[in-house]
């Protein structure tokens, strides 16, 4: 049975502001996931929801799906537990940038290490929306916001060189308003085996209007944003006029056609680089030096921490003798008094 | 001097010396040869939070008791028989836990003028100082005789040395008349992988055991029959294992894989230990990155189907608090084992308490009552963890289990029962529905909602920590939230059905009621023994189910003249019960000092309200 997008739509009122970037996000999600089940051959009672506290937190509830609102910051934790006792599950989970960056961080960083089969979607609006209007672990240097009234002084993250240091084997990038891009996105995340982490640029309406506006822009987004796909070679702008070359191991804007600049001589996508050097530049590309890099950027294999549980398990059990409750009890010194 | 054989009942002998002078192991082995030879034992480390102190200090100094009896032993014993100090620091230490008819024996090669002073001794006469020139001392230069045993073995003068344990240990079994051959099978299989270091530590074994029966200075060698034990097959257990076990039996009986997600915590990370070798029996475990973690993996695979399980200890309870109460309102069977130490804070991490009772009630925001049950010994310990499995899945609900240092650390032969004896256990897991699945439906019965896993189709559902209605929607509504709170304190209340009835040990009426919980048990038990054979009109009252407590609880208090709440806090168990049966009075008999009980304490804590 193929399923409709509406298959995953709750019966709940979606409660977020309007023209909360969360929306788009949430139509994403509901648009990928028949193509989610119907590739991976999943049904719909596979999926689960997991979420923190937070704004977008709230989202399982929109969803008609097993779904999880735990506690602040925990949501990658409680994720992980699910995954290790069923395996077979797809876990999918919402968080914030507070919630993942701040109170969640170790969380956070542990799962991506262990490269635990899920997918965990970043909603990252650069504030604190739910508690109204604080700085966030990604707010960037001198933001102004309640708790920041003179600025903020210290320095943000920058999630997805996080998502690498902490061994991450998928990364990718979208802004909420792509909608096919995020699509595509959550497809080849639910694809991954590991741990993907899917930072989505957000707009708080509310607390942050307009945090992401100058690359989001439509008027200059395909100018200031690059989307990058595997394979491919890293062309840009309105015109596809522009593109990024390593010079000297560092990545530089060149235009199309001048100093003798070809498409073949770009840099091509490589998501698959065990390396993560250059996969590091690219995230961490700013404008107005560079456009910001969207879609996939890393995507790597290695054994995920459920497969190799459920391995281990499986060699133990094949080895040990004890296979029941009351042979572990009769084992080892045991005496008998006559 | 006239060598005299002793015929007794029982014997406390304690090993001590540096932390790293090997004394758990010694005592451990001691305990395993007497248990296996059939007598009763109860052992009880008592060791430093440092893993390596000092050398030689006072802080340094690990201790290991070990009770050995032909008949009943209830308690590792209060003082001993037979002390062995290694060092001059370990006697300072340890010379007030000597009998004044006790045997010490003493390294004399570590009493060097340089470590009498770094024990902190006023004089270079400890023997004069700590006043025991008349108990019988046996001065022996163990390490001189460990070089001399080993001196052809080949191993390096530091690895020789490191073997004076065994080389007294080799002494206390001549002087108990233990026989050897099960420490040799020891040797052999700890040694399996070093084979050349199997030779030369049954030899030095073997030498303190001859060197003991040749010196004229070991007068006194005891003999302890074999206690007239229970027909059946036993084995020795710790509290910590017993736990581990008790969980994974829980495990086998409901069908549910064990989940265990928990963080290294002295004194709880053994049962995570012992739980991480039985993959083969299906236990996943999870070392998490933090308590948090722990907790929360474990609520995230009590959600996907598991029996779950969170182990630690205060400080780590603490961490958990916000967790728990998401467990609760969720209405997700999980199982938190506290094995308390001495609070507050990081307290005295190695020393045992009881002080984490009113966390464990209260510690949470919000109304947040949870099912509290308590082990009374280190084998109870496996009954305890398997009926908290049972009642967190059968009711749906968190459920923590509160053992103590000195449960989890000690131990005793346990009659290994058979699993055909333990109750079925029938979790409310439901598989489809008619109608719209409404998650927090509840039977009319117990008040559990039912457990519906994710992957099934048709009961997709939402949980979460805000407040839900029956449907499983959010919902703020006022009334709604009181039924909820209501609701979920009266499953826990319900629980009273289905727990035992409340026991006495003792006459049905009686001037004094003695009352305890948890680990104190055995002491408790000495002291009620002591008391009775004296004559006094008393009874014993000791509980495993704190919240809820057993419904004949009022019926039981109001047969004894006076009660008296013995525990090892300021009186957490006695407030408790004030607040719930508040027509009572309610004596006290506290101790919070990281240490067990002394049989003596409580009888004279008796005594005083006779």
């Amino acid at each position: 049975m193929a399923y409709l997008p509406q298959d995953f739509k709750s019966n709940q009122e979606v409660r977020w502001c309007p023209g909360c970037g969360d929306h788009a996000v949430l139509a994403s999600i509901h648009r990928a996931l028949p193509q989610v089940c119907e590739d991976l051959h999943y049904t719909k009672e596979r999926l689960v929801f997991v979420s923190g506290i937070g704004c977008s937190s709230r989202l399982p509830y929109y969803m008609n799906t097993y779904g999880f609102h735990s506690i602040h910051g925990r949501a990658t934790a409680i994720s992980t537990g699910m995954k290790v006792a069923n395996p077979t599950l797809s876990i999918w989970q919402a968080c914030g940038d507070g919630d993942a960056l701040a109170i969640g961080g170790n969380h956070f960083i542990h799962a991506i290490r262990r490269n635990i089969d899920i997918n965990i979607i970043l909603f990252n609006n650069q504030i604190y929306g739910l508690t109204k209007g604080q700085y966030s672990p990604t707010s960037r240097l001198g933001q102004i916001t309640k708790t920041s009234p003179y600025g903020t002084v210290e320095n943000p993250f920058t999630p997805g060189s996080l998502v690498l240091g902490a061994r991450g084997t998928f990364f990718a990038r979208s802004l909420d308003s792509e909608l096919a891009l995020n699509q595509e996105i959550f497809v080849s995340a639910a694809k991954h085996d590991g741990c993907s982490v899917c930072e989505m640029l957000t707009n708080c309406v509310i607390f942050n209007d307009g945090a992401h506006m100058t690359i989001s822009d439509r008027e200059v987004r395909a100018d200031r944003t690059i989307t990058l796909r595997h394979g491919e070679p890293m062309v840009f702008g309105k015109e596809k006029d522009k593109g990024l070359i390593l010079e000297n191991g560092k990545l530089k804007v060149v235009r199309i056609g001048e100093n003798g600049i070809t498409v073949d001589k770009l840099l091509v996508h490589d998501a698959h680089a065990e390396d993560p050097a250059i996969q590091n530049q690219l995230i961490n590309m700013k404008y107005p030096d560079f456009p910001v890099a969207l879609g996939v950027i890393r995507e790597v294999h290695e054994p995920t921490y459920d497969d190799r549980v459920r391995d281990q398990l499986a060699e133990v059990k094949e080895k040990s003798p004890i296979t029941c409750m009351d042979e572990l009890l009769r084992s080892g010194a045991t005496w008998k008094v006559e | 001097m006239q060598h005299n054989v002793i015929d007794t009942k029982d014997v406390v002998i304690r090993f001590c010396g540096d932390s790293g002078d090997g004394m758990q192991l010694t005592g451990t082995l001691f305990a395993d040869a007497s248990a296996l030879y059939g007598n009763e034992i109860s052992t009880f480390p008592d060791y430093p939070a440092e893993i390596r102190a000092p050398h030689g200090t006072v802080s340094g100094v690990s201790g290991f008791q070990v009770h050995v009896g032909s008949v009943e032993v209830n308690t590792p014993g209060d003082y001993a028989d037979v002390l062995v100090a290694m060092n001059p620091a370990a006697l300072r230490a340890n010379a007030k836990w000597a009998k004044a008819t006790a045997t010490i024996i003493i390294d004399t090669d570590t009493f060097t003028e340089e470590l009498i002073k770094r024990a902190g001794y006023a004089t270079l006469d400890p023997i004069t100082e700590l006043r025991i020139e008349d108990r019988n001392i046996i001065y022996s230069p163990i390490t001189t005789l460990t070089k001399e045993s080993l001196k052809d073995s080949g191993m390096d003068q530091k690895s020789i040395v490191r073997c004076k344990n065994m080389f007294t240990l080799g002494m206390c079994f001549f002087m108990f008349n233990r026989p050897l051959e099960y420490t040799y099978a020891y040797l052999e299989k700890k040694f399996k992988k070093k084979p050349d270091l199997i030779a030369p530590n049954k030899k030095v074994l073997f030498d303190g055991f001859n060197y003991a029966s040749n010196i004229q200075a070991v007068a006194n060698t005891y003999t302890i029959k074999p206690a007239k034990q229970e027909k059946g097959l036993y084995r020795n257990i710790s509290g910590n294992q017993a736990t581990a076990w008790g969980l994974i039996a829980a495990s086998e009986k409901s069908g549910r894989p064990l989940f265990c997600g928990s963080y290294p915590i002295t004194p709880a990370t053994a049962i995570l230990e012992e739980l991480a070798i039985h993959k083969n029996l299906g236990v996943k475990t999870l070392q998490a990155e933090d308590e948090i973690a722990g907790i929360c993996t474990a609520i995230g695979a009590a959600y996907a189907g598991n029996m779950a399980v969170t182990t630690t200890s205060g400080p780590g309870l603490s961490l958990k608090s916000e967790a728990l109460g998401l467990a609760m309102i969720t209405e997700l069977p999980l199982v938190i084992v506290d094995v308390q130490r001495s609070g507050p804070s990081t307290g005295i991490p190695t020393k045992t308490e009881q002080t984490d009772l009113n966390q464990a009630l209260y510690g949470r925001n919000g109304e947040c009552p949870i099912a509290v049950i308590a082990a009374h010994s280190p084998s109870h310990c496996f009954d305890a963890a398997f009926y908290a499995g049972k009642f967190a899945m059968e009711h749906m609900m968190p459920v923590i289990l509160l053992s103590e240092g000195f449960l989890g650390n000690g131990s005793e032969p346990w009659k290994i029962p058979s699993m055909k004896d333990y109750p079925a256990i029938n979790p409310p897991i439901i598989n489809k529905c008619e109608g719209p699945f409404k998650p927090f439906e509840r039977d009319p019965e117990t008040f559990a909602r039912k457990w519906a896993f994710p992957g099934t189709p048709g009961l997709e559902h939402r949980v979460g920590g805000l407040e839900k209605n029956t449907a499983g929607v959010i919902s703020s509504d006022p009334e709604n939230h009181e039924k909820m709170v209501a609701e979920r304190a009266e499953k826990i209340a319900r629980l009273a059905n289905y727990i035992p009835q409340q026991k006495v040990i003792g006459p049905e009426k009686a001037d004094v009621l003695i009352v305890g919980w948890g680990g104190t048990f055995g002491h408790l038990l000495s002291a009620y023994n002591t008391l009775s054979e004296e004559g006094r009109s008393v009874a014993l009252c000791h509980f495993d189910f704190i919240n809820p407590l057993p419904a004949n609880t009022a019926e039981i208090f109001a047969r004894y003249k006076k009660i008296i709440v013995c525990e090892l806090n300021s009186g957490q168990f006695a407030g408790y019960l004030r607040a719930k049966l508040p027509q009572f009075k309610y004596e006290q008999c506290n101790k919070v000092q990281g240490q067990p009980f002394i049989v003596e304490e409580v009888v004279n804590a008796v005594k005083n309200i006779l």
